[in-house]
């Protein structure tokens, strides 16, 4: 039986976006501090550290979970997808390099962040809720949207941006 | 809405900032790399509202894994100055407590290590000796003379008391037909952006100086402040912020001590250190808005006309007069008349000290506090003189002939047209839905109200309104202060590029994109031509006291700023194109990517082409003054003067226009408030981006929600702070907050160089007294304070409660009344089989009291009745270990006794008293009865509040169960015990 | 806010998490989904020597119909079992009562074990679990044993386990012909802690009442088929036995107004499912 002493950092081997990282952690390390600064993705924010504001939400094994809430140890053999990973692989000329994913473009059109320190994580729980839930109504969205505080927007062009992108998804049929 | 359609200002561009936040390429001051061998500082905090330090002792934790350096008080006054105080006292203020601490988060020590967790770790194993001082917490009882005091050298803890008298008050109040008058109680409240504070703070021996990144918000005179604290010459303190910031609403004002606490550990551990706020450190100890107790007074004539106000405010700026406050009491006193013409005025306004953590900037800055007041006051006018409310705002309202208009305490209000606002926000906003939706909610049977607000947003803080808060005599000693400096800088590179900087270090309101609009607009470029830098370097930069991101000073200050030197540059670059052209430089103009003739549209060239002239062929522009390499402006209002011998101030430059309605409904059930329907009708000046603006709405309309209705920065009476988590602070969520209905029109300030005003924090002022007169006309109630909450809504509504039916049993304890604090009453009692000398002697002997204080170890007698012992409290997974002192007295043998105990831990401290009695029951056993009463205060009642009643009760309850099985014997059945020998003796743990 | 040292043992079967439990007994700490535990540990409100994670031991991870019940095994999570197919017919509390349970992000790595042993006296599922009349599993070296929801919670985060012994699921009896369910809750904001939660079950000869938010853990009333008035007064006293608090978010005097009237509200749905 593996047990891991609190005193050494231990090997972790995971998927970020798609490839196999290994970094090491002492037990108590949460995955806020391993993504952010053992491995350097820092696009995962922390805003409180108890599982309430939602900045830290990120997708473990595709479902979006607060990686204040989680150890790294336990992201052991999981497959992990943070907002790094969300754009469209490649690039366009047209962008200067640089594309977004449907639900990012819906972001930007409806200035729907500010700081855009709440961001990252509404995008990893709404990139998982749009690809489950191809029509929703605004109650449910924001019922779902209320896992998470941004003090910046208001909320209205965040709901407004995920209605925008689930119509889109639904005509193009393409992926969030 | 574009202005004119041939501009960039006006239309809702896509944001240049987003492209990196949306891909999480932000640039936050956490995102950053550090220098290698940076240390990381964790910071312990006091759990106490008041004590003073006996001891602070570090030894152990200084031997601990990772540690290098701990600060203490002492050294923070051996290395730095005092802060500045904002009023004229023998008081100091430092970053850290020195000898004392006077609110519950109050920094006492800083360990500096090699990662945040061993920090941490240090924290735990330092102990401090505090002897508790009384305390006083509400404003209003820190006007007693006889309150408890915070700073001997105040003399009291009345910190500033000013009196002002505008026109004749006295007589228009002795002729007016109403008196009619309001007391309203402010509660604290805080915008909480999402990322907390954050320092990088090197020390540089050799030079004396240091260089400090951090997420600091302005305004930057805060420079002047730092720099002496830490006793250097401002060009030793190179102050740097970070690309992104994660919000701040005026709350990163705040984090200026942290940079000097910061920069004193950086220069005694000899390495740069970093610390980045966590959020119980943020709730319980960043800043808040000020909370405020307010009378106000109107003389009124017959048709609802005010002619008189009478201010009284009391303001609680916590524990220490930290700059720049008293700023928020002094930030609307040119706008004490809000939207009205009134010409009589009369201010008494008094400035508390208080046991709770020290105030700053908040988004509103002062408007919330004083609108909540006039506001109400308004609907109560409109309410005892049976008027339609929106009738006496009409009735007052500024009329729209009179612009400028100057109000009464000093204000110059720039432009508007405050009745066609409201015209149009009657109808196009529609009160008639809202008055049919009021009416048929009634007829149903439920509890539905309107409410009505009209507030002026100031905009653009004069920097010399705070020295309103000295009588005219020491500000002639002081010399005048005044304006609002705002600055920006254009340079154009070997290649033509066009890069601008400005000192406005923004937070999220797209400052990039704005100034890349204006400044296309001025040179004929596209805005993604033009870069941007937003992040400050005071070694480097422009930058004057006025510079930062606070008073809403963007668009109408710095936006303009951006345009004059954009202008100053295109004059330059038309002389240079005329000398190219062969035409007049007026003949010249910037459009499409080129200079050209305006004549003759075919003599042209490139726009890169020309602004690289001034690099590679300096020799050909017409005149040395021609050079069109980098051109900085320095913007600042000739209206913003000082105050007046007579004490009047223009406060702000901007002067926008709110008016808002609602509808809400109130569920009799739960006490919740619905918001059923909200129109708010702005006139923010030119619009330089529409969406931005919606943005801005959205964005205040959601915070003052939040403050209607959900958040408050609690205290107990004891001084403890209970909303220490964000599952305590209350932010509002997606489901809380509708979309309110928004509408528009544009009346240009006259004052700024765009024609722009500020637009950001208006809602915040007008839209929490907006829900509370919907409330109160839902509840047909006289007074309700914030937040909304649906105790006070059930509380106000006032129904009969059904009795209890006999005896229930069980209720026999109780806590103290919401926010009441973390006092616990309860009392219980227990039977012991055993005879009463027995238990008796068992509460008097040090071995037994070891074996059933829950979780003793290391039990010490220090006389027969005084007991000192280590103890592991808590319920379930939460354990603390503490120190503890057991006392008894009051000793009445084999009947009565009182216990005492205090305990201090990582968790928090505590303190109770207790009786206890003992009755011989008629079987031989013992009946215990016993009454508690309990303080809990520190980490624990910040951030488990909830669960604190169950988890005391618990421990008493374990109190109890062990002194009956220890003097009773055995409570389980015998073959229980037997049972787990026989398991013991296989090796098994029972 | 960055938890205290612990070691970490990642479970390879219920024996070797058992093992560890027993050898290190109140210092041992089992994480599941970890919702609860990790910010009590990052507040260093609770500080083990050891975590046993369980949440890869398939045994336990799965939901099971057994003999009438559905047994919840203590490595599920609250959104697997949420996303049973025909969860709302098996058991229509617990499809009513999940969606309270924090919010989807929580539900995706919190189960519904942890949140029952935490016995947070606001929590959904130990309400449900009471309101049920289910049973929490515990085993130990040598030994398991079922303990009766109303037994196994006994106060403030207290609960009937011993330190050496792992939950290793609960069973919620499924819904019978002829039963009504209904789960009511108010709060502060959407997913918060309630400040009063209702559940209720009704059949044609009874109503069984559970309420959390209230006293120090959730307790629950079986009453016959009252109706009006005596159904208010039974309401009343169950409200006023209640030893409802005073704290920041809501009176006593709210908690109990509360009790009879969403209690109410709440039965009268149940009943309407019934029918």
């Amino acid at each position: 039986m593996p047990r891991l002493s609190a005193e050494t950092r231990h090997a972790i081997t995971f998927t970020l976006n798609g490839r196999k990282v290994t970094a090491e952690a002492e037990p108590r390390m949460l995955l806020t501090d391993f993504l952010r600064h053992v491995i350097g993705a820092t696009g995962t924010h922390v805003g409180c550290e108890h599982g309430v504001c939602g900045a830290c939400t990120i997708q473990i094994d595709g479902q979006p979970a607060r990686a204040c809430l989680a150890l790294a140890v336990q992201v052991q053999g999981a497959e992990v997808r943070t907002v790094e990973g969300l754009a469209p692989t490649g690039t366009s000329a047209g962008e200067g390099g640089l594309r977004l994913s449907v639900l990012q473009e819906a972001f930007r059109r409806n200035h729907a962040l500010q700081c855009g320190f709440c961001t990252a994580g509404i995008l990893m729980s709404l990139d998982a809720f749009l690809r489950e839930h191809r029509d929703p109504g605004e109650a449910e969205l924001r019922e779902f949207l209320s896992g998470h505080l941004c003090r910046c927007t208001g909320y209205v062009p965040i709901v407004a941006a995920a209605l925008e992108a689930a119509g889109a998804l639904r005509e193009g049929g393409a992926d969030v | 809405m574009p202005a004119t359609p041939q501009t960039w200002v006006g239309r809702s561009i896509a944001r240049v900032e987003d492209a990196a936040l949306l891909t999480g390429r932000g640039q936050f001051i956490d995102d950053l790399g550090v220098p290698p061998g940076t240390l990381h500082a964790a910071i312990l905090r006091s759990p106490h509202a008041h004590a003073a330090i006996r001891r602070i002792e570090t030894a152990r934790a200084k031997a601990a894994p990772g540690v290098s350096a701990i600060l203490t008080g002492a050294d923070v006054e051996r290395l730095t100055s005092s802060l500045p105080v904002g009023v004229r006292a023998p008081i100091k203020c430092w970053p850290i407590a020195v000898d004392r601490v006077r609110y519950v988060g109050e920094p006492v020590a800083v360990v500096v290590a090699s990662d945040r967790y061993r920090a941490e770790d240090a924290l735990d194993l330092i102990e401090v000796d505090y002897e508790l001082l009384p305390v006083v917490v509400d404003p209003r009882a820190a006007l007693d003379a006889n309150s408890p005091r915070l700073h001997e050298g105040l003399g009291s803890n009345i910190a500033s008391e000013r009196q002002f008298r505008y026109g004749d008050p006295e007589a228009a109040f002795a002729g007016a037909a109403h008196r009619i008058g309001i007391d309203v109680t402010y509660p604290r409240n805080s915008c909480t952006p999402l990322e907390t504070y954050g320092v990088v703070a090197s020390y540089d021996p050799g030079e004396d100086s240091y260089d400090i990144l951090s997420s600091f918000q302005g305004p930057f005179s805060i420079h002047s402040v730092i720099a002496r604290a830490l006793k250097v010459t401002g060009n030793r303190l190179r102050m740097r912020t970070p690309p992104n910031s994660g919000g701040s609403f005026g709350v990163k004002q705040g984090v200026f001590p942290y940079i000097v606490l910061i920069g004193v550990a950086s220069r005694v551990a000899g390495r740069p250190v970093k610390w980045i706020e966590d959020r119980l450190e943020h709730l319980t100890a960043s800043v808040s808005a000020t909370n405020r107790a307010t009378h106000l007074e109107a003389a009124i004539d017959a048709q609802g006309r005010v002619l008189a106000l009478a201010w009284d405010q009391v303001e609680d700026v916590g524990a220490h007069i930290r700059a720049p406050e008293p700023a928020t009491l002094y930030r609307m006193h040119g706008n004490l008349t809000g939207a009205y013409d009134i010409r009589h005025v009369s201010v008494r306004n008094r400035v508390v000290v208080t046991n709770k953590t020290p105030t700053g900037l908040n988004r509103g800055f002062g408007g919330p506090q004083v609108y909540y007041a006039l506001e109400r006051l308004m609907q109560r006018v409109a309410r005892r003189l049976g008027l339609d409310p929106v009738d006496v705002i009409r009735r007052n309202l500024v009329p729209a002939d009179r612009f400028p208009y100057r109000t009464a305490t000093g204000a110059l209000l720039d432009s508007g047209d405050y009745q066609t606002a409201l015209d149009i926000a009657l109808s196009e906003g529609s009160l008639a839905d809202l008055e049919e939706r009021r009416s048929t909610a009634r007829k149903a049977g439920r509890r539905y109200g309107i409410g009505f607000t009209a507030v002026i947003e100031p905009s653009v803080s004069n920097m010399g309104y705070i020295t309103t808060a000295l009588p005219p005599e020491e500000r002639r000693k002081a010399g005048p202060k005044n304006g609002a400096q705002a600055t920006a800088t254009i340079s154009l590179d070997p290649l033509g590029a066009v890069t601008a900087h400005v000192s406005s270090v923004p937070q999220g309101q797209g400052h990039r994109t704005v100034l890349a609009q204006v400044i296309a607009d001025e040179l004929g470029l596209k805005p993604a031509d033009i870069v941007v830098a937003t992040e400050m370097d005071t070694a480097k930069d422009a930058w004057s006291i006025a510079s930062g991101n606070y008073s809403s000073r963007f668009a109408a200050a710095v936006c303009g700023a951006g345009q004059i030197a954009a202008q100053r540059l295109r004059r330059r670059l038309a002389a240079i194109a005329a000398t190219q052209l062969n035409v007049r430089a007026e003949d010249i103009e910037l459009a499409d990517g080129k200079a050209r003739s305006r004549s003759n549209p075919g003599n042209a060239i490139a726009f890169g082409r020309l602004a690289a002239t001034s690099h590679w062929a300096p020799g050909t522009l017409p005149s040395e003054e021609a050079t069109a390499i980098r051109e900085t402006a320095f913007w600042t209002p000739p209206e913003l003067t000082a105050p007046t011998e007579a004490d009047e101030i223009n406060s702000s430059l901007c002067h926008g226009f709110i008016f808002d309605m609602c509808g809400v409904e109130i569920d009799e059930v739960t006490g919740a408030v619905r918001i059923d329907k909200y129109v708010t009708m702005h006139d923010c000046g030119r619009v330089l981006h529409p969406g931005m603006v919606a943005g801005q709405i959205t964005g205040g309309f959601a915070h003052a929600v939040g403050a209607a209705l959900y958040e408050e920065y609690a205290y107990g009476e004891d001084g403890s702070f209970l909303t220490g988590t964000f599952a305590d602070y209350l932010a509002p969520t997606a489901m809380e907050v509708p979309s309110p209905v928004i509408l528009h029109m544009e009346t240009p300030s006259p004052f700024t160089p765009l024609g722009a005003k500020g637009v950001g924090e208006g809602n915040c002022m007008s839209t929490p007294v907006c829900l509370a007169n919907a409330v109160a006309d839902a509840l047909d109630i006289d007074d309700i304070d914030l937040p909304l909450t649906p105790a006070k809504i059930i509380a106000a509504i006032g129904e009969a409660e059904p009795a209890a039916p006999r005896q229930t049993g069980g209720a026999n304890a109780a806590a103290g009344a919401a926010g009441a604090g973390r006092a616990l009453h309860g009392s219980g009692s227990a039977h012991v089989h055993a005879p009463v000398q027995a238990v008796w002697s068992a509460l008097l002997d040090a071995k037994v009291l070891a074996s059933i204080i829950p979780g003793c170890h290391g039990l010490e007698q220090v006389s027969p009745t005084h007991f000192r012992a280590d103890v592991t409290l808590g319920v379930g997974p939460v354990k603390g270990l503490y120190r503890a002192e057991v006392k008894l007295s009051d000793l009445v043998e084999h009947r009565s006794a009182r216990l005492e105990g205090r305990a201090i831990g990582a968790l928090g401290a505590a303190h109770g008293e207790g009786l206890i009695r003992l009755t011989a029951g008629a079987d031989g056993g013992t009946l215990i009865a016993y009454e508690y009463d309990a303080q809990i205060g520190g980490k624990a009642a910040s951030i488990g509040g909830r669960l604190l009643d169950g988890a005391a009760r618990i421990v008493i309850r374990q109190f109890f169960e062990a002194l009956s099985r220890r003097v009773g014997g055995a409570q389980r059945p015998i073959w229980r015990a037997w049972l787990e020998q026989i398991l013991k003796a296989l090796g098994v743990r029972p | 806010m960055k938890p205290p040292r612990f070691d970490y043992v990642r479970a390879e079967s219920r024996a070797e998490a058992i093992q560890v439990l027993a050898a290190e007994g109140a210092d041992a700490r089992v994480i599941a989904g970890g919702q609860t535990l990790i910010p009590m540990l990052s507040m260093r409100l609770a500080r083990p020597k050891v975590l046993v994670d369980i949440m890869g031991l398939a045994e336990l991870g799965r939901i099971e119909h057994r003999d009438g019940t559905l047994h919840v095994g203590s490595a599920v999570r609250q959104s697997a079992l949420l996303a049973l197919p025909d969860l709302a017919r098996v058991q229509p509390l617990l499809a009513q009562a999940l969606p309270w349970v924090g919010h989807a992000q929580t539900r995706n790595r919190g189960t519904v074990c942890g949140s029952i042993a935490h016995a947070d006296p606001s929590a959904e599922l130990p309400l449900v679990l009471i309101a049920l009349e289910g049973e929490v599993h515990l085993a130990r070296r040598w030994r398991q044993r079922k303990v009766r929801a109303q037994d196994f919670l006994v106060g403030m985060m207290s609960t009937a386990r011993a330190d050496d012994e792992l939950i290793t699921g609960v069973t919620f009896p499924q819904a019978r012909p002829g039963q009504g369910f209904a789960f009511r809750e108010f709060g502060r904001r959407h997913g918060d802690f309630a400040l009063t939660a209702c559940a209720a079950v009704a059949d044609a000869a009874s109503i069984r009442l559970a309420i959390g938010g209230v006293a120090d853990r959730p307790v629950a009333r079986t009453w016959g088929n009252l109706t009006g008035s005596a159904l208010e007064d039974a309401l009343n006293e169950l409200a006023h036995a209640l030893d409802a608090r005073d704290d920041l978010h809501a009176s006593a005097r709210m908690r109990r107004d509360l009790v009879r009237k969403l209690g109410a509200q709440t039965i009268a749905e149940a009943r309407r499912c019934r029918d």
